[in-house]
């Protein structure tokens, strides 16, 4: 049996009261497997980002558990999900929200910083992530001299800084063109190979569906269905079709 | 038994806050970055604090001569000027921490505890209070210094110097204090909801 990093039972979360009450998630349950590149497809206000920040402790569900390498995010106290965040998760966001006042190289050690690790140290692997997503020339530039598909790079790259065991992207695509897009893509899923990160990334792109071991289509708050890689091929010839 | 223990062993957890140099980098390079509107923050603490100042050198240079109505006058002055003050950099701090919601929100998914975020906010407070109310002092202590000079009178040098220690003091307290309850209340929100925050 392959090794669970994400399992969530049961999801609810609600926003708003009475009549304004939506149920973003409603009762989502899935297992999300070390090494994985999982796409969660759906559209616009099916709860996506919903439980992007559910799997990513940035916030509670109303019912329901996370659980992270075995660990319920709801039982962790502040400190601990600092912890949590630092360490094994990374976050990929469709506006990249790179901290503004700080340069690239920056960017990808103040993770480092926080986990503990020695100045010189996280220069030398910041450097060297960079390096990874090909932007190691541009180090000392700040996020608003960059372009897009750079910016994401370098969140990529700022994503990977403590070897996390999951990478979240929350619409990674979404504010890029086409090129550039596919571009961010193809390395996520280099990433996803070569250094063994699990990936779950959040789209309503179906370039992302090539990418992706599984695929997880989300209604209304509801997972209504869940693809390999394997049924997808079946129907490539429908899905560039709708490209 | 604990399940999280062996998944989250809590001797690294007590060491996640940084050195203290990682926050003091981040408040410079957001006071470097944002120049023009952090020093508009400090014009705004040296002007209060250089109305504080001077008001308070015109007491020092009347403290044995003064009637005391005067003397009630002039400490109703410097409680009006300190509330101005308090009022205006409290404001500039509010704002200040409004505009960066998403950064506190990106800055947590990063690893930071509630703790570093509220001491960035406080070392800039602190940076930006120390500057404006050191030039206000000066500038209102000098100000007053010759005013008083023209009439024949003065505080003294120790006098200048009491005006100029105590104004320095009192803005750097307000504007920590200032920034202190929202950088506090920003820090505790669930990082989703910091990062929702569209500005
Ligand atoms: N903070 C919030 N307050 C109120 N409603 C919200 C909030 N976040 C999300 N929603 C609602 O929950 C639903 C799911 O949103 P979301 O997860 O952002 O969808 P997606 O990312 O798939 O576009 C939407 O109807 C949205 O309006
Ligand atoms: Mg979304």
């Amino acid at each position: 049996m392959a090794d669970v990093v994400v399992r969530t039972t049961n999801v609810v979360k609600v926003y708003g009261m009475g009549e304004a009450e939506v149920r973003a998630l409603n009762g989502v349950s899935c297992e999300i497997y070390r090494g994985e590149y999982v796409s969660i497809m759906g559209p616009s206000g099916s709860g996506k980002s919903t439980l992007f920040n559910m799997i990513g402790g940035l916030d509670k569900p109303d019912e329901g558990s996370v659980f992270v390498n075995s660990v319920d995010i709801a039982q962790l106290t502040a400190r601990e999900l600092a912890f949590l965040r630092c360490h094994t998760i990374g976050y990929i966001f469709q506006t990249f929200n790179l901290i503004t006042v700080r340069t690239a190289l920056e960017n990808v050690t103040l993770p480092m910083l926080f986990a503990g690790m020695q100045p010189d140290e996280a220069d030398e692997r910041g450097m060297m992530l960079l390096d990874l997503v090909g932007l190691q020339n541009r180090y000392h530039h700040r996020p608003n001299e960059l372009s897009g598909g750079q910016q994401q790079r370098v969140a990529i790259a700022r994503a990977l800084a403590n070897n996390p065991s999951i990478v979240l992207a929350d619409e990674p695509t979404g504010n890029l063109d086409l090129r550039t897009g596919k571009e961010i893509i193809e390395l996520l899923r280099r990433l996803n190979k070569e250094q063994g990160v699990t990936i779950i990334s959040a789209t309503h792109d179906l370039k992302m569906l090539d990418a992706s071991d599984r695929i997880f289509h989300i209604r209304d708050g509801q997972l209504a269905k869940i693809e390999t890689r394997e049924e997808l091929t079946l129907q490539v010839g429908s899905v560039q079709g709708e490209d | 038994m604990d399940p999280r223990s062996t998944a989250l062993p809590t001797k690294e957890i007590k060491n996640t806050d940084p050195p203290l140099w990682v926050a003091w980098h981040q408040a410079l390079a957001s006071i470097r970055v944002r120049f023009v509107r952090q020093a508009v923050t400090c014009l705004g603490v040296a002007l209060g604090i250089a109305f504080f100042a001077s008001i308070q050198l015109l007491r020092e240079a009347q403290a044995a001569s003064a009637e005391p109505q005067d003397a009630a006058r002039l400490k109703w002055l410097v409680a009006t000027s300190l509330v101005m003050c308090l009022v205006g950099v409290t404001n500039s701090m509010l704002m200040s921490v409004a505009e960066r919601y998403r950064e506190i929100g990106t800055i947590k998914c990063l690893g930071a505890s509630d703790g570093f975020i509220v001491k960035v906010f406080c070392i800039e407070a602190a940076l930006l209070g120390l500057i404006g109310s050191v030039g206000g002092s000066l500038i209102g202590a000098g100000l007053m210094s010759i005013v008083l000079a023209i009439d024949g009178s003065s505080a003294g040098w120790e006098g200048f110097l009491k005006v100029v220690g105590l104004g320095t003091l009192v803005g750097v307290l307000m504007t920590i204090v200032a920034a202190i309850a929202p950088a506090i209340q920003a820090a505790r929100m669930p990082a989703a909801a910091a990062l929702r925050v569209e500005v």
